[in-house]
């Protein structure tokens, strides 16, 4: 099979373009770290959502509340390990956010799961359904998030080893973002090691092609969507608490304001592909960034104008998914 | 007469028939029945409110769409008379330009939203309106010089509208005229190109008809129709700001109404709104005083607090979406068959 490099060339393409107009290396190089790094964590959080359209053809409008659980979940033991958390040394650092990362994968996966049963099972293969009910756990779930941690934005401190930034030249590069662009890449490798090289991703990628076919061979893909359902939630759950800690503050209504990013990515990538969605996150992390360097009231529309721009070019996004 | 104001479309149902002209004596006569302000307040709500959400319907029972971006037109409407009226004085002239400049910029974005996003799938739709709406949200609070943040703006208006009762009829009438218009335009033949695209779209692309220009229309239109409420609650309010038109829980309070009142049925639109005005102005009362008896059981009074309206509100839409999907028109119309 051919592939189709011109949508993944459109990154450093953006990149290489912005750096004229922001006119300063080392500026340009900050912009670009940091476009990286929220690109990366969209990833994170909008992989899950399109894997699991593709897969069930499942559109879930609740996938934010994961987000936000998975930063609450995160938060509460980061607050709870204080001492730790302000402890210099990373060793003492990561003996907190290793069981905070933990919880919030729990968390968000059991959610997910329970989410599934409960309220996803019922209306599969109706997507007008799927949207209200979605919508409707979304509130439910958010509203939950209130009575049980408060209506007040909670500040989340990141860890002392993750502040401060790495210096070279005149560029400044915030450590945390650094790290989230690794642990974004680490995950994208795994996931396309997951999906490409192994026997569960060859049926996850059947599935998305034709899911009765797979059925009629005698796998069981109920089984697999749940599995892809939890682990898509478990992700977002992860994704959350980067974000949070990204932003260092948490509140109820924070995943529904990251959906929206998420949508767009989503969209811009086309529906269930999750190469798309790498590099839609990439673009919206960037134009995202140069924008707000370049022209700050425009930075809110550049999300849009960019979906606009590519469903223009790609009517059903940058990589479609054949159905 | 009745039979041709109604476009033919009766009831068909004697307790729907009953309900609804108790809805509609309520609302007729209310500034003589229910005297106060907040009793008005209340009328004239679910006045706006039957537009919103019948145009709402005209998209989701009809056409069978799922938009996101309803409280952005009827915020539309509710900032055209509101800018109109703060900045270029308060008359009737005005309120005119700004009403329809308002129509004007609702029906072009509902066309260009629509271009875009209703060629491919229906769910790109739900996706792309939701994306836009916060895009707007955002941009009306960030634009403080023009919209006053999220303040919002308060205005005058002319000054045989300062009479509350004129002000009121003013808004029932047009709601009232607005909502037969809805009517007739559902039971008209493009009305029944909108069912069966709902129904089977391949089959409906198959005998001819482009459904994109339908569908594309049928969203200018149910644009049209929230501005048109937004103008009208504008009025009423002498205020427009972003909680009052543009926030995301009154389109959850629209996909409610909808869903309650029955979806595909214009008559839903009444009955589901003045039921939930109702139960929203008078409820949150009673969980109030539960909240407050309940004080010192763990969790139950967080869960009662009047803020959590929406938790309640949330669980009660999704089991009507599993098990009242006709509403409750359908129930009505079906004791009947």
């Amino acid at each position: 099979m051919k592939r189709d490099w011109l949508p993944l060339a459109l990154v450093p393409a953006i990149a290489l373009a912005a750096l004229p107009l922001v006119a300063s290396p080392p500026i340009w190089v900050t912009l670009t770290v940091a476009g990286l790094a929220m690109g990366m964590m969209i990833f994170m959080m909008a992989s899950g959502l399109t894997l699991v359209f593709g897969l069930m053809d499942v559109m879930n409008f609740a996938h934010g509340v994961f987000i936000s659980v998975g930063a609450y979940g995160a938060a509460s033991v980061l607050i709870a390990m204080k001492a730790e958390v302000q402890a210099p040394g990373l060793a003492a650092n990561l003996a907190a956010i290793g069981p905070a990362l933990l919880a919030a994968v729990a968390l968000a996966g059991v959610l997910g799961w329970f989410f599934e049963r409960v309220v996803i099972r019922p209306v599969y293969g109706d997507h007008l359904r799927q949207i209200l009910v979605t919508m409707g756990g979304l509130i439910v779930v958010e509203q939950l998030i209130i009575v049980v941690w408060g209506p007040d934005v909670i500040p989340l401190p990141r860890p002392a080893a993750l502040t401060g930034a790495f210096i070279f030249g005149d560029a400044a590069i915030e450590r945390y973002r650094v790290l989230a662009v690794v642990v974004g890449l680490a995950l994208f490798g795994a996931m396309w090691l997951l999906l490409n090289r192994t026997r569960i991703g060859l049926l996850v990628r059947a599935g998305v092609e034709n899911a009765e076919m797979v059925e009629s061979l005698g796998y069981r893909i109920r089984r697999l969507f749940v599995g892809v359902f939890v682990a898509g939630s478990a992700l977002a759950g992860l994704g959350g608490v980067m974000w949070a800690m990204y932003q260092e503050s948490l509140n109820a209504q924070m995943g529904m304001q990251v959906m929206v990013l998420i949508f767009i990515v989503v969209i811009i990538g086309g529906l269930g592909s999750v190469g798309g969605c790498f590099a839609g996150a990439l673009l919206v992390g960037l134009t995202a960034n140069y924008t707000g360097f370049l022209a700050p009231k425009l930075a809110l529309g550049s999300n849009i104008l960019l979906m606009v721009l590519v469903l223009l070019w790609r009517p059903r996004g940058l990589y479609p998914v054949g159905k | 007469m009745i039979r041709d104001l109604l476009s033919g479309d009766l009831p068909r149902s004697r307790a729907l028939s009953a309900a609804l002209l108790l809805v509609l004596a309520g609302l007729a006569l209310a500034p003589f029945l229910f005297p106060g302000t907040r009793s008005l307040d209340v009328a004239a709500k679910v006045c706006v409110f039957v537009v919103l959400v019948a145009s709402y319907d005209l998209l989701l029972g009809y056409t069978g769409i799922v938009s996101f971006a309803h409280t952005m037109f009827f915020g539309i409407g509710g900032y055209g008379i509101g800018l109109a009226a703060a900045n270029w004085g308060s008359s009737w002239a005005s309120l005119a330009a700004g009403s329809a400049l308002a129509l004007l910029l609702a029906a072009a974005v509902a066309l260009a939203v629509g271009l875009l996003s209703l060629r491919v799938r229906a769910i790109f739709f739900a996706m792309i309106t939701l994306a836009v709406a916060s895009f707007f949200q955002i941009l009306a609070s960030q634009m403080s010089w023009l919209t006053g943040g999220e303040d919002g703006v308060n205005f005058n208006l002319p000054r045989l509208l300062h009479s509350r009762l004129v002000a009121y009829y003013l808004v029932f009438g047009s709601s009232l005229a607005l909502f037969l218009l809805l009517l007739r335009i559902v039971n008209s033949p493009f009305g029944r190109v909108l069912l069966s695209i709902r129904e089977n779209e391949f089959r409906a692309e198959a005998l001819g008809y482009r459904t994109v220009y339908y569908r594309t229309a049928a969203n200018c239109i149910g644009a049209l129709g929230a501005t048109a409420a937004g103008l009208l609650y504008a009025v009423w309010l002498r205020y427009t700001g972003p909680a009052a038109t543009l926030s995301f829980d009154i389109m959850v309070d629209i996909l409610l109404m909808v869903v309650i009142g029955g979806m595909g049925t214009m008559y839903g639109a009444p009955l589901g709104a003045a039921i939930f005005v109702l139960a929203q102005t008078y409820l949150r009362d009673l969980m109030k005083l539960a909240s407050g008896a309940l004080e010192g059981v763990p969790l139950l009074p967080s869960l009662l607090h009047p803020d959590r309206w929406l938790l309640w509100l949330g669980i009660l839409f999704i089991l009507c979406v599993y098990y009242f999907p006709t509403g409750i028109v359908g129930r009505l119309r079906a004791r009947r068959a």
